[in-house]
């Protein structure tokens, strides 16, 4: 069973993996509650279009990624706060915007661009140790965010109420899709950023399944996050299966056996 | 007497539409203010004004001679409007009373919170409902919980959106009782908006009749004078902003 991970790379990948659950799936509760499963999308579209520009820059992608993506989550909330558009308008206008960018990038760019396809697509056995200080640095930055758990709850239960209770409601809606963005960017080079949105979206979309108050939904959500990339790595290793679409299928299927058990909410 | 709730001139203008103008009042430390008006009148505007959540075009809001967002938020109980609450959100009732205290969301309950909480709900007979997930609540049981949320800080100042909406006339007048008990004990300040004018006749101390403009302000006998809430309501939703005044339709 945990054969697999006697290869340096098997640990690197399950742990470059756990870090990536780590995050997304304690971000992601606010993701869903909040409805806004589509900002990792967006979030990760925008990341490839930073990835791209340093590709066409010639330097190392994510740290132009990194700030590209933070103006981008700036932008969104900064847009959806002046209210004319409902969020997801936004998160596609910039969704569109960056990816057309990425695109005008790479075609600029001479030579073979098998870099992007990394980031589109992730490459979990390929996580360095580099890769893997990156991580922990966000998720131990994230670990800092801990005392704000309450307050970034509360504003998603209700921002009047929360705004009559004088929370700074705005500071912390940038603070918080900022973080959000940051793990996305450090995750798509181990996940690829088609399925970082996933990993954002169905761990905490199971745990509510499975739970009843938030902070239930949270620990089940980093438990589903987390303990799907150990199982859907032995699974993919033993079925010689591609490892992230094994690991997402993995979170589905808490997710729907969630489903199967719940009763349907009153009303 | 001094006056705890102040309103000076205040305007409020999304675009061409004026939704307040020029309202100007005070209310009386302890008094207990039902806030009448049609639908679309601006009374939540008002209400938003007054806890500092929107920012007037013109005049100004104070409480207890200050700023609303200089007050210290545990002098203040605000029940919203539950139409808006999100149902789908994972929360105890005792988690949801216990914000009342912590202006935070609880990771945990303490156990002095839980207390304190489960004292207040209680007093608005819903303890037995603390370990219920709010989306299995009713209309009736959300709004005790909302109000054992409000009561567990002791306000002085208590501001509701319409408590009793959703309520029978058994809960409605159930909930003038709870209201007038915790007033009666504190001292506090009660504002509500409410569309039942007879509760408002008898349990108010005063009636403000809103329709963009402050028709009236003072006690029930005069302010919903039954031809004063006639007019105002027989002019619901006709009332058009041309040169930036108002006038009817």
């Amino acid at each position: 069973m945990l054969e697999p991970f006697a290869y340096p790379f098997m640990q690197r990948a399950l742990m470059g993996g756990i870090l990536v659950g780590f995050l997304a799936s304690y971000y992601g509760p606010f993701v869903v509650q909040r409805r806004l499963s589509f900002l990792g999308s967006g979030l990760a579209h925008a990341a490839f279009g930073g990835v791209a520009l340093g590709l066409f820059l010639d330097m190392q992608p994510l740290w132009v990624a990194l700030p590209f993506t933070v103006l981008v989550a700036a932008a969104i909330v900064w847009v959806g706060h002046r209210g004319r558009l409902a969020e997801d308008t936004t998160i596609g206008v910039f969704f569109a915007v960056s990816m057309a960018l990425g695109v005008i990038f790479l075609s600029l760019r001479q030579g073979y661009t098998k870099d992007a396809f990394t980031y589109l697509f992730g490459s979990i056995l390929a996580v360095t140790p580099a890769d893997l200080w990156v991580t922990g640095a966000v998720a131990l930055l994230t670990c800092c965010t801990f005392p704000l758990w309450g307050r970034w709850a509360y504003a998603t239960f209700d921002r009047g109420l929360a705004r009559s209770d004088r929370l700074a409601v705005l500071p912390h809606d940038y603070l918080l899709t900022i973080a959000v963005a940051v793990s996305v960017v450090v995750s798509i080079k181990v996940v690829g950023m088609v399925l970082v949105a996933a990993f954002l979206v169905l761990p905490a979309a199971a745990a509510r399944m499975w739970t009843r108050n938030f902070a239930a939904m949270t620990l089940v959500s980093m438990a589903i996050g987390t303990g799907s990339v150990a199982v859907g790595l032995v699974v993919s290793y033993h079925a010689n299966l591609p490892c992230g679409p094994v690991i997402i299928l993995t979170q589905a299927a808490a997710f729907g056996a969630g489903l199967a058990v719940r009763r349907p909410a009153r009303g | 007497m001094n006056s705890v709730v102040e309103a000076r001139h205040i305007h409020v203008r999304y675009g061409a539409v004026e939704a307040l103008h020029d309202i100007t009042f005070g209310v009386p430390e302890g008094a207990f203010v039902s806030i009448i008006g049609p639908n679309g009148a601006g009374k939540t505007t008002l209400l938003s004004v007054l806890l500092g959540l929107e920012s007037p075009t013109a005049g100004e809001a104070r409480l207890f001679n200050r700023p609303p967002p200089a007050l210290p938020a545990g002098m203040l109980g605000y029940i919203p409007q539950l139409k808006t609450m999100d149902r789908a959100f994972p929360a105890l009732a005792l988690e949801l009373v216990a914000t009342g205290l912590r202006r935070s969301w609880p990771w945990r309950v303490r156990l002095a919170e839980r207390e304190a909480c489960l004292a207040a709900m209680a007093r608005t007979r819903v303890d037995h409902l603390a370990a219920r997930p709010v989306s299995a609540l009713s209309g009736g049981e959300l709004q005790r919980i909302y109000l054992a949320r409000c009561l567990v800080r002791r306000p002085r100042l208590l501001i509701l959106d319409e408590p009793a909406a959703g309520m029978d006339a058994a809960g409605e007048a159930d909930l003038y009782h709870l209201l007038l008990d915790y007033q009666r004990e504190s001292g506090a300040t009660v504002m509500m908006i409410t569309h039942d004018w007879e509760g408002a006749r008898v349990h108010a101390s005063h009636v403000l009749l809103l329709n963009r403009t402050l028709h009236a302000f003072g006690p029930p006998a005069e302010a919903a004078r039954e031809d004063r809430l006639l007019e105002v309501f027989h002019h619901a939703g006709h009332v058009e902003v041309s040169s930036g005044s108002v006038h009817h339709a």
